[in-house]
């Protein structure tokens, strides 16, 4: 018995990450369905509808393609780390087999978190030439800053995973269809995602009060990233933003998590 | 002195209780004048003392919230405990959780198997969280699910098995990283007689092998025929610890004969006490308990004298010297 070497924290890890990455390929598709479907269904009304009928210049592409891919990007990193979450801790207590694995609890969440980035990055990656796909040409796109798009889309789901953290270690099951409601469509539709930051000068008490909302500022990035010509808030605010949201969902949401893990 | 396997000392737990977690202000449960206060917390365990042996098979005996899985869970890192301490092959438990879970193997009261993954993986998975390379943690894996008789179900998802086969799929996971003591709360619930002895020789399988074994149980013949020591909870106090055998022989003598009166016993019990032949008698609201050398003899006398006192007799039940009985003297109460 325990004759073995004691096993490194990292191989734990990347045990818990194999499980999460086994069964998540088995539910793709029901994945991407869930978290891709809305965004590209707006796609297809405000991005190839609405131009063609007039009632949206040509132009709004530029904004909306980049707001779409935020869009997409929060609401996968957010799904995948809170839906099971809330499930695990309300009443099937199945993650408790990891909590037992030889690594601080806490590792255990940060893992969670971990593949929620990875979740969002497999979403972006198939919305973006998708969504690019039904609108045509959108004037202003390009890929020269590769950097700058997989850094803001790395910061973005990360800041989205933790939220996660924080909700689905926060949230009883029977309000699961609240935090859709009260927090997760607002922050949508205030979210910058379909119409970009500078537009909201013309309501200078609402430019103030969304930047509270982490998808402005996960919206403004990709804008400055892919379609760069657009109006659009510096890159520069963007990720000392976003960085410092993360801080803050991980601490608080680690914080619950373990208050959850450890009765 | 070897290291004992598990050790607590004056181990304390506190639970609040729902409307009265932290940080609430008191003047929200304020009592009606008068009014006794509602209880704002529930004391799970009063101080536990506890020492547990390489190798022992161990048995926490008592009813439902005796503090048995509170035990369990403080000694499993699940549970933070309010004082006191608890210590698992020498490892403070509270200090260093992360070398205390690589030690230990856990069944939990309630099978709470990964729903996503097949019976086999369930295995293979946990036994990677250990570290226990792939090969390896498939020949385990399948070595397990052969002694556990669940091979058949290998492939299944677990939804597919029956309540039995995920608590044995449930000890299977426990073992797969080859722990060296193994804590299972109320391991042997919701089994048929048959699925409970063959639980019963595998645990003494796994004993025989040198394993240190933690149960808890509120089954009486199951602590009784499958622990070396036995220590009786109740309301989170230890009430006694010994062998089974020792335990029994604290048993008080002769046999438990109980009266369900229609009314109060106190009367019936203090005539009972002067009749030749019974040992000791006491009343528990309804409840007349006598002991008796010759139980046949004495049952007629007991039946007069709650008569005699006025009151019908609506049920006769006799014991002999068991844990049971000794459970009752010590509480006033049955285990079961």
């Amino acid at each position: 018995m325990n004759g073995e070497a004691p096993v490194t924290a990292a191989r734990v890890f990347g045990a818990l990450l194999r499980r999460d990455a086994h069964v998540s390929a088995r539910e793709l598709p029901f994945f991407l369905v869930r978290t891709c479907l809305q965004p590209l269904l707006f796609v297809v009304v405000f991005g190839y509808l609405l131009p063609r009928m007039g009632f949206v210049a040509r132009g709004y592409g530029a904004a909306l393609l980049p707001g779409i891919l935020a869009v997409s990007l929060a609401l996968s990193s957010v799904q995948a780390v809170a839906l099971p979450m809330v499930a695990d801790f309300g009443f099937t207590r199945e993650i408790d087999d990891r909590l037992l694995a030889p690594v601080p609890v806490r590792m255990v969440a940060l893992e969670k978190v971990v593949f929620g980035v990875l979740q969002g990055l497999v979403a972006a990656a198939v919305v973006l030439p998708v969504a690019r796909l039904i609108m045509g040409p959108v004037p202003g796109l390009t890929l020269a800053h590769a950097g700058a798009l997989l850094g803001v889309t790395l910061l973005g789901a990360a800041t989205f995973s933790a939220l996660g953290l924080l909700l689905g270690t926060g949230i009883a099951p029977q309000q699961i269809g609240l935090m859709f409601s009260v927090i997760v469509a607002p922050m949508i539709f205030f979210g910058c995602a379909y119409y970009p930051w500078q537009g909201l000068s013309s309501v200078p008490v609402m430019k103030w009060a969304v930047l509270v909302n982490p998808l402005v500022y996960v919206a403004e990035g990709l804008r400055a990233a892919l379609t760069p010509g657009s109006p659009r808030m510096p890159l520069s605010a963007v990720p000392v933003a976003l960085a410092a949201l993360t801080a803050g969902f991980w601490e608080w949401g680690a914080r619950t998590f373990e208050r959850r893990a450890i009765g | 002195m070897a290291t004992p396997a598990v050790r607590t000392e004056g181990l304390r737990k506190v639970y609040p209780l729902p409307g009265h977690r932290r940080g609430r202000s008191a003047a929200a449960g304020q009592p009606a004048a008068g009014a006794q206060p509602a209880p704002r917390e529930v004391v799970a365990l009063h101080g536990l003392d506890l020492e547990i042996g390489k190798g022992e098979l161990f048995g926490l005996l008592g009813p439902n919230g005796a503090g048995k899985t509170t035990a369990i869970g403080i000694l499993t890192t699940r549970v933070r405990a309010t004082a006191g301490t608890a210590a698992v092959a020498g490892t403070e438990v509270g200090r260093d959780p992360v070398a205390v879970k690589r030690r230990i193997g856990v069944v939990p009261q309630r099978p709470n198997p990964d729903h996503a993954l097949t019976t086999l993986e369930n295995l293979v998975f946990h036994a990677a969280y250990f570290g226990v390379p792939r090969a390896e943690a498939l020949g385990r894996a399948r070595r397990l699910l052969d002694q556990l008789e669940l091979s058949a179900k290998a492939e299944a998802k677990v939804d597919q098995l029956s309540g039995g086969q995920q608590q044995r799929l449930m000890i299977a996971r426990a073992l797969v990283h080859d722990p060296e003591i193994l804590f299972l709360d109320e391991p042997t619930v919701g089994l048929d007689p048959q699925a409970r002895l063959a639980l019963w020789d595998v645990l003494r399988r796994l004993h025989a092998e040198g394993r240190t074994i933690l149960l808890t149980t509120h089954y009486m013949e199951e602590a009784d025929r499958l622990c070396e020591r036995l220590a009786i909870l109740d309301h989170g106090r230890l009430l006694a610890l010994d062998t089974p055998a020792g335990l029994k022989a604290r048993a008080p003598g002769g046999t438990l004969i109980e009266l369900v009166l229609d009314g109060d016993a106190q009367a019936a019990a203090a005539t009972a006490r002067a009749l030749p032949g019974v040992l000791s008698a006491q009343a528990e609201r309804a409840t007349l308990r006598a002991y008796a050398e010759r139980a046949g003899e004495a049952i007629g006398p007991l039946v007069r004298a709650a008569e005699g006192n006025g009151r019908a007799v609506r049920d006769v039940h006799l014991s002999p010297p068991s844990l049971e009985t000794l459970f009752v003297s010590l509480t006033g109460r049955r285990l079961e």
